[in-house]
């Protein structure tokens, strides 16, 4: 019986991505038993940690005797499969990583690196937090996030359009629109 | 006597020459001038032909920015393309490309694009000192393309590549080997203030239209249009 159950136990997914960028704070706190049990209570059932070009390697673990099952690898063409399958998605705050998740309407932990030169990139998901978009965290507060984990706060993102400054370029270069 | 007239004759000649070097300089700042005047002033004939179209490649979310412009486009009023990205970036050219291989298969028009690598003037994380030799080094490279390529149309939305290539575009217009016009996107990414290479090119007028995607930066940039979200 108890075999038939663990079977019909949905997968819930947790993707971790840092893109092409070595960000090891936000890989090892996520690998701590804190974060992890968290996530486990949660009733998540995987992580799936992609690492870049990192040098930490997160302890793999199959998932047997409640707990979390772990996995990572480094790099793939395309992350769209793993953010798809995921139920939250934690991200590194590149813009790319950021909307391709909220245009798959994702429930997104973004963590700020707070060890890059220029951090211009906390500016982005500062402003969407504020719009309700996804959450925000750092390496240290993200187990408090994760606790503080609810979906009714968020806003879904609607998807921006470009045709704007087509329109302008357009006019500029005196093409008549009709 | 012939020595008075030896001494009034270089005298004429000096006048002469600061008489030469003067008209140089004041055509030159007049040439400038012009050119600032009229950058940033929609063009008043209506277009004959498409315009050959610089299309400047950042990485991962600048060339997601930059594609999804490019989609909603109208892509025969801008050809050829040119794509040009950093040298150590292998993915935002092979998105380009996926991109262009879906333009054919959509209007069957045949591949009007070109695909260039540049040398970056700054890696990310890299110090602004040691900046400048690699900038040299980019400029270079950045000017034996433009003399290739001499693009009308330059889009770029923010990676440091672009700098170089708008200013070489500028000194063209002075010149008058080619008239462009070059428009800039600032990424998503920035929400409260501009990059570098944003702010650069928004202070020295090289952009002839400026686009910031956050109202709070319109604000702070009163030339700079708010267009909205382009992701």
């Amino acid at each position: 019986m108890d075999d038939i159950d663990d079977s019909i136990k949905p997968e819930r997914i947790v993707f971790v991505t840092v893109g092409t960028t070595c960000f090891d704070a936000l890989v090892k706190v996520v690998d701590t038993p804190e974060v992890k049990q968290e996530l486990f209570n949660k009733g998540y059932t995987q992580l799936l940690i992609q690492i870049g070009r990192g040098s930490y390697i997160p302890t793999k673990s199959s998932g047997e005797g409640g707990c979390l099952a772990v996995d990572c690898f480094t790099f793939s063409s395309s992350i769209a499969d793993n953010l798809r399958s995921a139920s939250l998605v934690i991200s590194h705050a590149g813009s790319g990583s950021i909307f391709e998740t909220l245009q798959l309407r994702k429930l997104l932990i973004v963590v700020v690196n707070e060890d890059l030169m220029d951090n211009h990139q906390s500016e982005l998901a500062e402003e969407l937090a504020e719009r309700k978009h996804l959450f925000c965290a750092s390496p240290q507060t993200l187990l408090h996030t994760i606790k503080a984990l609810s979906l009714e706060t968020l806003a879904p993102y609607h998807p921006g359009d470009a045709r704007p400054v087509a329109k302008l370029m357009n006019r500029f270069l005196g093409f008549l629109e009709y | 006597m012939e020595k008075g007239i030896n001494c009034c004759f270089s005298a004429m000649m000096t006048n002469s020459y600061t008489f030469v070097i003067t008209s140089i300089a004041a055509f030159i700042v007049m040439r400038v001038l012009y050119v600032i005047y009229w950058s940033g002033k929609p063009l008043c004939t209506k277009p004959a032909k498409p315009f050959s179209t610089l299309i400047v490649l950042g990485s991962g979310g600048h060339t997601a920015e930059m594609l999804n412009l490019l989609s909603v486009l109208n892509t025969d009023r801008f050809a050829p393309r040119f794509y040009i990205a950093a040298a150590t970036d292998n993915m935002s050219l092979q998105k380009a490309r996926l991109f262009e291989n879906s333009l054919i298969d959509k209007t069957g028009v045949v591949e009007n694009a070109q695909f260039m690598q540049i040398y970056r003037s700054r890696e990310v994380g890299q110090s602004y000192l040691t900046s400048v030799g690699t900038t040299l080094i980019a400029i270079t490279h950045a000017l034996w393309l433009m003399i290739k390529i001499r693009p009308q149309v330059i889009i770029c939305n923010g990676p440091g590549t672009c700098v170089p290539l708008c200013v070489i575009a500028f000194l063209f217009k002075v010149v008058g080997i080619r008239w462009s016009s070059t428009f800039y996107v600032e990424s998503i990414a920035r929400v409260k203030r501009l990059s570098l290479s944003g702010l650069l090119l928004y202070q020295l007028r090289m952009a002839d239209q400026f686009f910031v995607q956050w109202p709070q930066l319109q604000k702070k940039y009163p030339r700079a249009h708010h267009v909205g979200c382009l992701m």
